[in-house]
């Protein structure tokens, strides 16, 4: 199991790997103005790393890059293309039986996606043309071309993505904004403001809550604010080890950026390769890394939001204060309903000198749990700790590539010989939890042990770095996969909740048991796939994360089958004490259930802030209240 | 199942006789046999000991405990070792030796007592799918002894899991055969539990353990106890708040609950039972007066039938009901009183339970013949008998009766066979039946007289009662038709409400339904052409008369009984009586008025009426129950009973309510 900090570089380069220069494009309908900042530029970096059309490198209808996805070869093998994953161009020889026996789908029963947006299913936009012409007059780049309008009208839940590819449109913005800095957004707000629109805020677009949704009700014009170009890093300050950030960067570049600096954020959501910090503080975002770093709520020193009451902030740096209700709280998880977050300041620490990937099979998901609760208990959670249930475990092993040697294969052979008859784990029910440690190299092997040893009490075998690291793999490839189930009558998604530690187990089974049970009831031809994994651990509890997917051949009506089968789920969930939601957020998709969450003085107090801060309701996404 | 219906002989009606393909081969390859169920998919395999080794380490347990130590200065250990002890006293060894044991020697004894046992074949194969899916509850009826012996028997004769079983304590305690009842998978509760704190919290996390871990399907009888009368009994609920708390709290994702109707043509302790009724005490369980019993062994019992219903989701009958977030706030392992709106769940379920339980318990002949019998106790030419039993044959299959009539029989055989099966009850002479008094030493006083009719009259009264159920709702607007002041719905409606109250000790009736019920009870008259409706009012119909009163008469003795234990409390009784006194003073006062002739019918002697009377009036708040010196003292409140018997009496045998007053 040796390794050194090789893999650390790795995966980082993994991820900074998945941008790559791109000339400066020419494409908004009007040139922006450079923007004045009054900080200098920390870094002179000459590439836009989100392009204002991102549909030139994006998927319009469906997850991530135009050049990675998933598809069956000729041979009927799967494979993944491009170049900018670990897996690209790899064959992936174990997938096709897995995903036929897992959905009883077959490669012959294609459900192909609508190749290209058809514009005319796209109606006109309904211009408020004093704005227009306002922003226009402030030097604001701004759009109302189709494409970019349908691109910011959803997230990536399963009904917003399954209706672009059958190349139905619903509401979508009727004009596009990209401000370059705070000040831009200012003029913006002020302008929405005198002319009453309705201004939805829009980072990375990776909301699985239905937030980016237009709300039906909306008759005003609706207008996309778009913060992907205010993405620079305004100064990073070594001795207090803080970093000033506009709030439209995304996870991967302010990554890269401070690596370069010698430092990160270790803030690494599953969606870092395209969500941006506001969106992060405006749906309380959780980290895979948040054991050493924190979740969001925890990394802020210091958030800038532009509200239609004007410019919200704190006025010092100062680590902790007790100045009455931390107003950081209504910003965070606010949903983009008060306002746009500009400027962020967030703790920076300096990347680790070491870094080292794990795994531990487990003979069975009780087990697997206990462990997690007893490093839990005993505060020694590396970075990262998550446990895999059994199907997750088999779905892991379906994307294991080709192995080049015969020698490699007979490892694997071996290994699972020795697991499965040699220590009599039943292949059925065992599981693995993936490890991730962090920090100065005779620590982390010292850490490493004591979580190999508590892991041993349970039950557990080390399962090598490969398992481990895949499990992570797995978890940026997973939206890809979705799309590659689409083209074959396959739909599915996560969400996730939070438990305290001794009703885990109860709320996995009765959540998935649930799944299966709603299906079957509403006539779901094959069993589904639903899985989940313990994916944090906390003092009090942990963050579960559920997949539930199905073949939905001879279903007139999919989605909506979908949609009462999750809402059944997270109706199971509530009633086994999890929470409404650990990091997703609320959106328009889980409003109905904020009252019993927060008590109806809760939501009160929520709506009173919303009223204070924005009575004409120019932030009219809709979401959360 | 992979029995098909041919190889097990399955009859047109779904039954096959168990028995059939036992007596074509050995007890002792049957005992040996290969036994593998299908068990549930979510159990995780322990042991007895662990299992009771988690119900002492529970946190549960723990908090209880040193609720316990801060009230009773108790040391924690001492408390612990208490509770070991108790668990040791009630824990269930299974063992699938034994069950092979019992397998052999029930084999034997019930190929000879029973011609036949008949079970439904596709309550079986749906039982095997249901124990696989989740933790499984078997609620069967009460009616004999035999009861769970039956049940074990039949799961391991195809392959189900052999359920663990609640028994009394009275069985633990015979010698050897307790030991094999524990090893056979009975765990054994004590009758009075009262506020035995650290008892109560062994036992119900012990049920619990159970349920969760899905150790085994549990049995338990959700009427508490053997019902004397045969008829059903207002069910128990503490052990099925038990059972179903893992389902609450989401420990388990479901309970499926198995009603199960268990019906003995003839039943084995019958004569036992009547006596018991008329304050004869039941025997002590012993291994000695088992052996004892073995005469009746030698009997013969006729047919047997076994009803496994379909499963009952709890899941899906909560629904809506029950908000489980309460459960969110505070940690599951606490020890929590169940909401209100918890309690009427559980007990709603109870009863819906006992419903489901008398909708599928199969009846035979016999069953009517005394439900006519009873109705002319002097004897009746046996080719009327015969009439009127197969007139109520098409009554009561109207009213939904489960019944089994044998094939290709003519009618007057299974009447003689009826009789002759129930010689202990009835015989036939010169044409004509009667009810069979026990021969006993020659001249008798007058009230051993009346007691040995009364104990004939017993007798036939429990076969009615296997089947009264079905007459109960139709029998109970008949009366309130009787006794209302007009044919106006709504003041039949308001009589038939009072009955229903009155009588919910005596016949089951879910709380809160009283309109369904009487909308069950109308419509079952209605189709039967018995009765008319237009819109405000209910009338009989020219030719609906003869059922109208033959329905009453089947609820004559339990109102004539009701309305004796009335004049007793209002005329006779002092204002406070104790339990003991009451049940002794009745039935003298009973014993009295059959003599001279003012009562008439001998079921006013049976001492469940009289417990049931005394809960009634206690519900309807005419009757208060303090303890002192740990005896239950009545405080009549006279009025009021006399309110309730007015009610009852109003317009009813007019006769019998003028004497009283007299």
């Amino acid at each position: 199991m040796a390794s050194n900090s090789s893999s650390a570089q790795q995966r980082l380069r993994i991820i900074a790997g998945h941008l790559q220069k791109r000339p400066e494009e020419e494409n908004a309908s009007v040139a922006a103005q450079e923007c004045k900042a009054e900080a200098p530029r920390s870094e002179p970096s000459s590439a836009t790393p989100v392009p204002r059309r991102r549909q030139e490198i994006m998927k319009w209808n469906g997850w991530g890059y135009s050049d990675s996805r998933f598809l069956f070869n000729k041979k009927g093998q799967a494979e993944f293309t491009g170049k900018r994953y670990r897996l690209s161009g790899l064959i992936l020889p174990s997938l096709k039986d897995w995903f036929e026996g897992t959905f009883g789908a077959n490669l012959q029963h294609r459900s192909p996606a609508t190749p290209s947006l058809n514009l005319s299913a796209v109606a006109p936009p309904h211009l408020n043309q004093p704005f227009v012409e306002d922003l226009k007059a402030a030097g604001l780049s701004v759009s109302h071309d189709p494409e970019d309008r349908v691109f910011r009208a959803h997230g990536h839940c399963l009904h917003e993505v399954f209706a672009l590819r059958e190349g139905r449109i619903g509401r979508v913005p009727d004009v596009v904004v990209w401000p370059s800095c705070h000040n831009d957004v200012e003029k913006i707000v002020e302008l929405a403001c005198k002319h009453n629109v309705c201004l939805i805020p829009y980072g990375g677009g990776t909301s699985v809550s239905s937030a980016l949704e237009c709300p039906r009700e909306e008759t005003r014009s609706i207008v996309s604010l778009d913060t992907s170009q205010m993405n620079r890093i305004l100064w990073i300050d070594e001795k207090n080890l803080t970093a000033h950030v506009e709030a439209g960067i995304i996870g991967q570049d302010l990554e890269r950026q401070l690596n370069e600096r010698g430092y990160c954020t270790g803030h690494e959501p599953d969606s870092m390769e395209f969500s941006s910090l506001g969106g992060w503080v405006a749906t309380r975002a959780s980290g895979m890394k948040k054991n050493i770093y924190g979740n969001i709520e925890d990394l802020v020193v210091h958030i800038k939001m532009v509200t239609p009451r004007g410019v919200i902030e704190k006025s010092c740096l100062g680590p902790r204060m007790s100045t009455g209700p931390d107003i950081h709280h209504f910003i965070l998880g606010s949903e983009g309903t008060l306002g746009v977050v500009t400027e962020v300041t967030l703790k920076i620490r300096p990347v680790p000198e070491y870094q080292k990937y794990g795994s531990v099979v487990f003979p069975n998901f009780q087990q697997g749990v206990a462990c997690l609760r007893e490093v839990a208990r005993q505060r020694c959670a590396p970075a990262s700790i998550r446990l895999m249930d059994n199907e997750q475990f088999q779905f892991g092993h379906a994307l294991k590539p080709q192995v080049s040697s015969i020698f490699t294969s007979f490892l694997d052979g071996l290994k699972k010989f020795y697991i499965t008859k040699f220590k009599g784990f039943d292949p059925h029910h065992l599981c693995v939890a993936t490890l991730l440690f962090e920090g100065d190299r005779g620590k982390v092997l010292q850490h490493e042990k004591q979580v190999y040893d508590i892991a041993a009490k349970f039950g557990g075998l080390a399962a090598g770095e490969d398992n481990g690291q895949r499990g992570y793999m797995l978890t940026f490839v997973i939206a890809y996969l979705r799309d590659l189930g689409m083209d074959y009558y396959v739909i599915g998604e996560s969400f996730e909740t939070s438990v305290p530690w001794d009703r885990v187990l109860d709320l996995c089974r009765n959540v998935k048991e649930r799944i299966v049970r709603e299906c079957k009831e509403r006539g779901v031809q094959f069993p589904p796939l639903s899985t989940c994994r313990v994916t944090q651990t906390y003092d009090a509890g942990a963050c579960v994360y559920f997949y539930f997917a199905f073949n939905y051949r001879g279903l007139s009506d999919p989605v909506h089958i979908y949609e009462q089968v999750e809402h059944a789920a997270r109706e199971e969930i509530l009633a086994n004490g999890g929470s409404l939601s650990h990091h997703h957020g609320v959106g328009k998709l889980r409003k109905e259930w904020m009252k019993a969450s927060v008590s109806g003085v809760g939501l009160g107090m929520l709506k009173s802030v919303k009223e204070y801060v924005d009575p004409q309701n120019i932030f009219g996404n809709g979401n959360l209240l | 199942m992979n029995t098909s219906a041919d190889a097990l002989g399955a009859e047109a009606d779904g039954f096959f006789d168990m028995l059939e393909e036992r007596r074509r081969s050995s007890d002792l390859s049957y005992a040996f046999r290969s036994f593998n169920p299908l068990p549930y998919r979510g159990a995780t395999d322990i042991s007895a000991s662990t299992l009771n080794r988690m119900v002492l380490e529970s946190q549960y347990l723990s908090y209880v405990i040193q609720e316990i130590m801060l009230e009773s200065d108790e040391p924690r250990e001492m408390l612990l070792e208490e509770a070991s002890a108790l668990l040791d006293e009630m824990s269930q060894n299974l063992q699938l030796g034994f069950i092979r044991l019992l397998g052999y020697a029930m084999n034997k004894v019930f190929k000879s007592v029973f011609s036949s046992i008949h079970v439904n074949e596709d309550g079986l194969t749906r039982l095997q799918q249901a124990i696989q899916e989740y933790p499984v509850i078997l609620l069967p009826n009460h009616r004999s002894y035999m009861d769970f012996l039956v049940l074990s028997y039949i799961m391991f004769t195809y392959d189900l899991s052999i359920p663990v079983i609640a028994a009394g304590i009275p069985l633990m305690g015979m010698k050897l055969i307790g030991e094999i009842f524990r090893r056979s998978g009975a765990f054994f509760i004590r009758r009075a539990i009262g506020s035995d704190k650290l008892y109560w919290a062994v036992l119900s996390e012990y049920v619990r353990t159970i349920v969760r871990t899905g150790y085994a399907p549990l049995e338990f009888y959700i009427e508490g106890l053997r019902s004397r009368t045969l008829k059903s009994l207002t069910p128990k609920l503490g052990m099925l708040h038990m059972v179903l708390e893992p389902f609450f709290k989401g420990e388990v994702f479901d309970i499926s609950l198995v009603p199960i109707s268990i019906s003995y043509e003839r039943v084995l302790e019958e004569s036992l039972l009547a006596h018991e009724l008329l304050g004869v005490p039941k025997p002590k369980e012993t291994t000695g007066a088992l052996l004892k019993a073995r005469t009746v062994l030698k009997e013969n019992y006729g047919c047997m039938h076994v009803f496994f219903g379909n499963p009952v989701s709890v899941r899906d009958l909560v629904k809506g009901k029950i908000n489980h977030r309460q459960y969110n706030l505070v940690p599951r392992d606490l020890p929590m009183k169940p909401s209100k709106e918890m309690q009427e769940f559980v007990s709603g379920l109870a009863h819906t339970i006992i419903r489901l339980q008398e909708r599928n318990v199969v009846l035979s002949a016999w069953n009517l013949m005394a439900v006519v019998l009873l109705q002319n106790l002097q004897g009746i030419d046996l080719d009327l008998l015969t009439q009127k039993t197969l007139w109520l044959r098409r009554l009561a299959q109207r009213f939904g009766a489960h019944l089994r009539w044998p094939e290709n029989v003519s009618d007057s055989e299974v009447m003689s066979s009826s009789v002759s099966l129930h010689h202990s009850v009835v015989r036939c002479e010169g044409g004509r039946v009667y009810l069979v008094e026990e021969e006993g030493p020659g001249p008798v006083t007058q009230e051993e007289g009346v007691f040995k009719q009364a104990a004939a009259v017993l007798m036939c009264a429990s076969y009615r009662n296997q089947a009264v159920h079905v007459f109960t709702r139709p029998a109970m607007v008949a009366v309130a038709m009787t006794t209302a002041a007009s044919h106006r719905t709504d003041d039949i409606f308001h009589n038939f409400t009072f009955l229903l109250e009155l009588f919910s000790n005596e016949f089951v009736v879910i709380p809160g339904q009283a309109v369904q019920d009487f909308e069950e009870g109308c419509s079952l008259l209605q189709e039967s052409g018995v009765i008319g409706r237009s819109d405000e009012e209910i009338y009989v119909k020219d030719n609906g008369q003869e059922t109208i009163i033959f329905l009453r008469a089947i609820l004559q003795p339990f109102i004539e009984s009701y309305q004796v234990v009335f004049r007793y409390l209002c005329e006779e009784s002092s204002q406070t009586l104790s339990e003991k006194m009451f049940s002794t003073n009745i039935r003298s006062f009973i014993m009295k008025l059959l003599i001279s002739g003012e009562v008439q019918s001998y079921e006013c002697l049976s001492s469940d009426l009289h417990k049931n009377v005394l809960s009634a009036l206690l519900r309807m708040d005419a009757v208060t129950k303090t303890k002192v010196d740990d005896q239950n003292e009545f405080s009549v409140n006279k009025p009021a009973v006399k309110k309730i018997w007015d009610m009852l009496s109003h317009g009813w045998t007019p006769q019998i309510s003028v004497d009283a007053r007299l």
